[in-house]
């Protein structure tokens, strides 16, 4: 009964939020460093928030954490009502790589998840979907091109199209634009912005570029090291659709300012 | 001071440069390769004519062009040699065959589990520093004078490269496509033959590779020792009456078998590794 009115409670409370992070913590090995201590998120639907940190100080476990790729030490990671407990299907994923598999032309590396998931024939079958997300990324007519045909940008676009072909309900994304180059990076998140505003996705990015966390996001959590934790949330106010030439603007410059001040104070302990 | 309107000339300094290279590097590959060889013929020649060394030790290479000719004829009418022939490409292909159906599942076994990489690989590395040729007496005492313990000399030379390959390319997949399986909660037999197997076929046909020079040693060196009816046993034999002229021409005809397996590996390789290329043509390509 208690039990069961908890979960209750926690659905009620979770039904705003798609992701709900709860007091989560990571320590790793026997000599116990804490890589990731006491971290409360939560993420509303359809929004757009990111994390910010000097390397080393979590963010990428907590992704990790997220993604259900490793188990929290403590705290509890809950995805829709439900629990993470390891991969699941209402997650897509973007690295910083493209990892584009050099074996399989372009569509074929956009259903790979489907294949993996659901078998050959669903693959097949969902051909017709990848070539829509083709189209949304601009990229259409390189369906059967092999990646060794694609630019960086074309290549990281194309896992765009794979993450989303499960249609999954939350995005998480890795420094997904950090190895390509600056212009490329800057109207790719104008992409991402625009896909994200389409589809209703929420999305939680993991950068070490301040202005791409400011520009992207409503919410940026500032972390600090040694042991990771949210230091700082910043809400942006900035309206939307955002574009480019808001960096220029002071209330831009404002953020960034308060933002880069916060990091370094981490950065000195 | 002058008013005279000063010649200016506005065209910049010629900045096209040819770019040299040396003239070496400039002969085609064709004209390379029967320059280096009418060099070799006519060192050889050189040395043979002038009787440095005796004629039972190096032949000339009129002689061994003559002798080639006469295996050349007797294998094309079906005579004595032909058999041998065809004994010594079956050692070759049985071995072949049983080294990659060994190599490859102790490969997988190695490299895709703790307990393979703990305890067997140890066991494998101390088996490969040994040499391997010592083991040819034991595989006629256990197998006999028949093929069969040739076949078993080359598959056990040959085996252990194709191991090894096998299992560095399960290690040679990235992290980034490792953790993208996790992520799409891919099962393991999904990852090895979806992702691990394809990204490592390049270091799989490098055991490949090293194994088809392998498993042509292993059986020659069978036959020399165990009184097979292959070319080894007639390479021994010419070896014994001093018929030098002849051990070349064997060794020709053994080499062209060994270069006609060799380019069939890199030929399936060409076309299942479509996406990898090979840097040197016929050379190893990590």
């Amino acid at each position: 009964m208690g039990a069961a009115a908890a979960a209750m409670d926690q659905t009620e409370q979770a039904a705003d939020a798609v992701y709900r992070l709860t007091n989560v913590s990571k320590t790793y090995g026997r000599n116990g460093v804490v890589a990731v201590k006491d971290v409360s998120i939560s993420l509303p639907r359809g929004s757009f928030s990111s994390v910010i940190g000097s390397s080393g100080c979590g963010k990428s476990t907590l992704l990790k954490m997220m993604a259900g790729l490793i188990p929290p030490s403590k705290g509890s990671i809950i995805l829709q009502g439900e629990p993470v407990l390891g991969a699941r299907r209402d997650i897509g994923m973007m690295f910083q790589h493209a990892t584009l598999f050099p074996w399989r032309t372009t569509i074929e590396n956009i259903v790979l998840p489907i294949e993996i998931s659901d078998g050959r024939k669903a693959a097949e079958a969902a051909k017709g979907r990848g070539l829509e997300l083709l189209d949304l990324v601009g990229l259409n007519g390189f369906a059967d091109a092999y990646p060794s045909q694609l630019s960086g940008g074309m290549a990281q676009r194309a896992s765009i199209c794979r993450m989303l072909i499960t249609e999954p309900a939350v995005l998480l994304l890795d420094e997904p634009f950090s190895a390509v180059d600056e212009l490329t990076r800057d109207f790719m998140n104008m992409e991402l912005q625009r896909i994200c505003t389409s589809r209703g996705a929420t999305a939680f990015l993991v950068t070490h570029s301040i202005p791409e966390a400011v520009i992207l996001s409503d919410t940026v959590y500032v972390m600090a090291p040694r042991p990771g934790r949210v230091a700082e949330v910043v809400h942006i106010d900035l309206p939307r659709p955002r574009t480019l030439d808001m960096i220029l603007t002071p209330q831009f410059a404002e953020i960034v300012q308060r933002i880069r001040a916060r990091l370094d104070e981490g950065g000195e302990q | 001071m002058t008013d005279a309107t000063p010649v200016i000339d506005d065209t910049p300094p010629d900045t096209v440069w040819a770019e040299r290279e040396s003239w070496i590097s400039r002969v085609p590959r064709s004209v390379g390769m029967t320059l280096v060889l009418v060099l070799f013929v006519s060192v050889w020649w050189f040395v043979t004519a002038t009787a440095m060394v005796s004629p039972i030790i190096l032949p000339t290479p009129l002689e061994t062009v003559e002798d080639l000719v006469f295996v050349t004829g007797n294998l094309l009418s079906g005579d004595y040699m032909l058999p041998a022939l065809w004994t010594t490409f079956k050692t070759i292909i049985y071995g072949y065959l049983l080294a990659i159906a060994i190599g490859f599942s102790l490969g997988i076994i190695v490299g895709e589990t703790k307990f393979g990489e703990r305890s067997i690989m140890p066991y494998l590395v101390g088996l490969d520093t040994m040499p391997k040729v010592a083991f040819a007496p034991l595989f006629v005492a256990w197998l006999g004078f028949g093929i069969a313990s040739k076949v078993a000399l080359a598959t056990f030379i040959a085996t252990f490269p194709i191991v090894v390959g096998t299992a560095a390319a399960l290690h040679a997949a990235d992290d980034n496509a490792r953790m993208l399986f996790r992520t799409m909660g891919a099962t393991r037999w999904q990852t090895l033959w979806k992702m691990k197997l394809p990204s490592g076929l390049p270091q799989i046909f490098t055991g490949l590779k090293i194994g088809a020079a392998g498993v042509m040693a292993g059986a020659i060196t069978g036959e020399f020792l165990g009184g097979g009816r292959g070319f080894g046993e007639l390479i021994r034999v010419a070896a014994t009456q001093l018929n030098t002229p002849r051990v070349f021409s064997l060794i020709i005809y053994l080499s062209l078998i060994g270069l006609m397996l060799y380019s069939f590996v890199t030929w399936i390789q060409a076309r299942f590794v479509f996406w990898h290329k090979a840097r040197v043509v016929g050379g190893n390509d990590e």
